[in-house]
């Protein structure tokens, strides 16, 4: 632009332009600290998960961009996020052929079969896990202990299990590792089923098992908040989510705390922290208005914990998030404001309003 | 060939494959797909919903076909959903007497043959304008291509759910099975990709013959 | 219907290509009103279209009844052979079979014939002595209800086995509620003693998580599938209560095939 002279704009007169890859670089900046303590606490496996989706969603993502005839558009650096954030939300030892498979799906179904980036309704990365959550519920529920003693130099066993075979058993595995603690279950599943509620600062802090990139409450918060003060996040809507959680959180655990989880230990637990600042967010996916934002969000906080307390799954964040995706069109339109100088609501496009 | 079905058509080899192919209920004209949803978890029950959906089929067309010229216009619709529905409740009773067990599996898919819109469309848009033998022979076409139809579901969500075919193990040991695919998700997925791969085959074919006539396709 | 067929085809000798359109015309307007300009095929008479439907109606009526007459006995045949094979894989070394019924005034002969009533089923060795009764129940599972059939045996008053008639559990997970060996386990002599006033169940049977299996009854969950676990459980425990202590009441009668 600069040997051009002078830049003529139409409005808006933005002082700062943040443009679509601008913001993929900040996302996937900020989430790979995030990635980094996964991989420390669990070892070789995440590595190879958070690659194998990675590369699986890349390589989707360029061959059914040049179906579309599209071009390239793996520069714009969105899939490399679907790949990680997939990545993160799967249990470490999740066999790769399965997580390909998920990214596959994720990438084709979630995101290319509606016209790729800008044209999703949902969150692919949330697509793909869906997906291989309803085909494979086994394996995804199979959790493996964090710090387990030579993570980095052997990957566990179910990892490197043979395309379209079952998982390889780690029960021996895990045996041998000798630890003293480990059931097998998720601070979730054991609050759930025995009412024993980890410690929040293990939440907090990320000592616990979970899938691979939940498990720090702490740093996706760090993370998430540098993102909303780099102005390439809404911040609305984290804040909505956790809001609309604790809220409906707080009076069953006012009414029966031996029974009920405490809102901190809801905010911190499982996949909401991820999936409030990472997921919920994602740009194409939710609400376009201020107020409509603020819906979604509060709708995901009360949809994750009516599902953990009283659905048949431990985890309900995937599925809030999924069902607040498909309504957010309709939450925009719920919600356009008042276009100024006319009576009564608007709409978007100009029309009067029905 | 739809604006000459209003004059009798000459029994042709088309008569019979435009229903396995051209004009296949499920994967071109998208018709009945309750039962193609529903009953296709495996290749035999798919294979058992096609043959019960051929016969009421076939049946129902070749009595409208006999009856063309007796039934008024006014209560043609009201006449064949009574031939419809005889038929299938004729297929409910030989399914009860053949096996419990798969019409348990078929459930009240059996029952809702009668609104399968195939059938009731083959009768008003075929059955009922054209004479006997080439109703016999189209509806036939048409029944065997939603077997094959349901078939093609079938086999493609048994293999990949439980990794077996008719029930016969198929796959190695310690194949994992895609839960997905016996669930009624795996329904839709499995004929979304159907579909992929006829539409993407459909306007390949179409090129080549136009190419083959002589035409100039301008590719973007 | 005769002189129907002939006004259809008044053109004897059209080309057989033209005779349906043709025909179809004819039909479409008929001979009395060629003249008048009503849009065809809306002056039909009522006799006409009373014969065409009751004519189908007729055809319909004679097909369904002919069908229902050849297949009546198979099909019932099928039932019975089906009641019979679940009884005595519930009840093994069973030979004979005597169907009871459970209506609100006690146990009848027969097999019920009124909805609400409970069907049993006495199942007795070659030398005619009771092996045990087979009761149905259903519980809510995680899709649908899961129907099943256990069998009560009264010389140790515990129920000995389940089979599952009906669910729609997830296959994978709740569906290995029939097959799971380890689960299978549970049934081997799950507790069903009446209470002190024998009007129903001393302990209802539940399903607890799985390995925490302490009394003999509760019902180990399979791993994985809780819900359909406790579906079951509910099933054995409301067929359980309701027939049990009509059992225990009448097991004098029962004893005697």
């Amino acid at each position: 632009m600069a040997n051009r002279g002078i830049a003529i704009r139409t409005s808006p007169h933005l002082k700062r332009v943040l443009t679509v890859d601008q913001i993929m670089r900040g996302v996937i900046l900020a989430l790979l600290p995030i990635a980094a303590w996964s991989v420390w606490q669990f070892g070789l496996s995440v590595l190879l998960l958070l690659l194998t989706t990675t590369g699986v969603a890349a390589l989707t993502e360029w061959a059914l961009a040049r179906a579309a005839g599209q071009g390239n558009t793996l520069q714009n650096g969105s899939v490399i996020i679907t790949g990680l954030l997939l990545g993160l939300t799967l249990p470490p030892g999740f066999p790769l052929w399965m997580a390909a498979v998920a990214a596959c799906i994720g990438v084709a179904l979630g995101k290319w079969l509606f016209g790729g980036l800008g044209y999703n309704v949902m969150n692919p990365a949330l697509v793909g896990r869906a997906f291989v959550q309803a085909a494979f519920p086994k394996a995804i529920a199979t959790w493996s202990p964090p710090f387990a003693p030579g993570r980095f130099t052997e990957p566990i066993p179910s990892t490197l299990t043979p395309p379209f075979m079952q998982p390889i058993p780690i029960a021996d595995w895990i045996k041998g590792l000798e630890l003293d603690a480990w059931t097998g279950a998720t601070p979730l599943a054991v609050q759930r089923f025995q009412h024993l509620e980890t410690p929040v600062w293990d939440l907090f802090a990320g000592t616990v098992a979970g899938s691979a990139g939940e498990t720090s409450a702490l740093l996706i918060l760090i993370c998430g908040l540098w993102l909303a003060w780099q102005r390439m996040l809404d911040w609305r809507i984290p804040a909505s989510v956790m809001a609309g959680a604790v809220f409906i959180a707080l009076p069953f655990w006012l009414i029966d705390p031996g029974l009920y989880p405490s809102p901190a230990f809801v905010l911190c637990s499982g996949g909401l922290m991820l999936g409030a600042w990472f997921m919920a967010s994602d740009m194409v996916a939710s609400p376009v208005t201020p107020a409509g934002v603020v819906i979604y969000g509060l709708f995901i906080g009360v949809l994750t914990v009516l599902i953990r307390l009283f659905g048949g799954l431990v985890e309900g964040v995937m599925y809030a998030i999924l069902i607040a995706n498909a309504l957010s069109p309709w939450v925009s339109d719920w919600t356009q404001p008042r276009v100024y100088g006319s009576k009564g609501r608007g709409r978007a496009d100009g029309q009067p309003s029905d | 060939m739809s604006e000459l079905l209003n004059t009798p058509e000459r029994l042709t080899p088309d008569t019979f494959l435009r229903g396995l192919w051209q004009e296949n209920p499920v994967f071109t004209m998208l018709l009945g797909m309750c039962p193609v949803l529903a009953v296709t978890g495996t290749t035999l029950n798919a294979l058992a919903m096609g043959l019960a959906t051929t016969f009421v089929l076939v049946g129902s067309s070749l009595l409208v076909s006999l009856l063309r010229h007796w039934i008024p216009k006014q209560v043609r619709i009201a006449s064949y959903i009574v031939i419809i529905a005889t038929f299938v409740t004729l297929v409910d009773y030989a399914i009860q007497a053949i096996s419990l067990e798969l019409y348990a599996a078929l459930g009240a898919f059996i029952q809702l043959i009668v609104v399968n819109c195939v059938i009731l469309g083959r009768a008003e848009a075929y059955a009922s304008k054209q004479r006997l033998h080439t109703t016999f022979v189209n509806s036939l076409g048409m029944g065997l291509g939603f077997s094959l139809a349901l078939l093609a579901l079938g086999t493609v969500r048994e293999i990949l759910g439980q990794g077996t075919l008719l029930g016969v193990p198929v796959l190695p040991e310690g194949f994992q099975p895609w839960v997905i695919m016996a669930l009624p998700p795996g329904g839709f997925f499995v004929l979304g990709s159907w579909l992929l791969v006829f539409n993407w085959l459909g306007p390949r074919r179409a090129r080549r013959d136009l190419v083959a006539s002589g035409a100039t396709i301008h590719v973007r | 219907m005769a002189s129907l067929a002939t006004e259809s085809h008044p053109e004897v000798g059209t080309s057989s290509r033209m005779e349906g359109a043709v025909g179809e015309l004819h039909r479409a307007i008929p001979q009395a009103d060629r003249s008048a300009p009503k849009p065809p095929g809306y002056a039909v008479s009522p006799l006409r279209l009373l014969l065409a439907l009751g004519g189908v109606a007729l055809f319909a009526g004679l097909a369904v009844s002919l069908v229902d007459q050849l297949t009546a006995p198979i099909i019932a045949e099928q039932y019975r052979l089906r009641t019979e094979q679940a009884v005595f894989g519930v009840l093994p070394g069973a030979t004979q079979l005597r169907a009871l019924h459970l209506s609100a005034n006690g146990i009848a002969e027969g097999a019920p014939s009124v909805k609400g009533e409970m069907p049993l089923y006495a199942a007795y060795d070659p030398a005619g002595k009771l092996l045990g009764i087979a009761i149905i129940g259903s519980g809510a599972g995680y899709a649908g209800p899961v129907q099943a059939m256990f069998a009560y045996r009264p010389d140790c008053r515990c129920i000995t086995a389940s089979k599952v008639l009906r669910s729609n559990e997830t296959p994978g997970f709740g569906d290995r509620l029939g097959v799971d060996p380890e689960f299978l386990e549970n049934f081997r002599a799950l507790d069903a003693r009446l209470n002190a006033e024998g009007t129903g169940l001393a302990h209802p049977i539940v399903a607890v998580r799985h390995g925490t299996k302490t009394e003999p009854w509760q019902i180990d969950a399979l791993a994985g599938a809780t819900i359909s676990s406790r579906a079951l459980a509910r099933a054995a425990d409301s067929a359980a209560n309701r027939a049990i202590p009509w059992i225990e009441r009448n097991i004098d009668r029962l004893n005697s095939p």
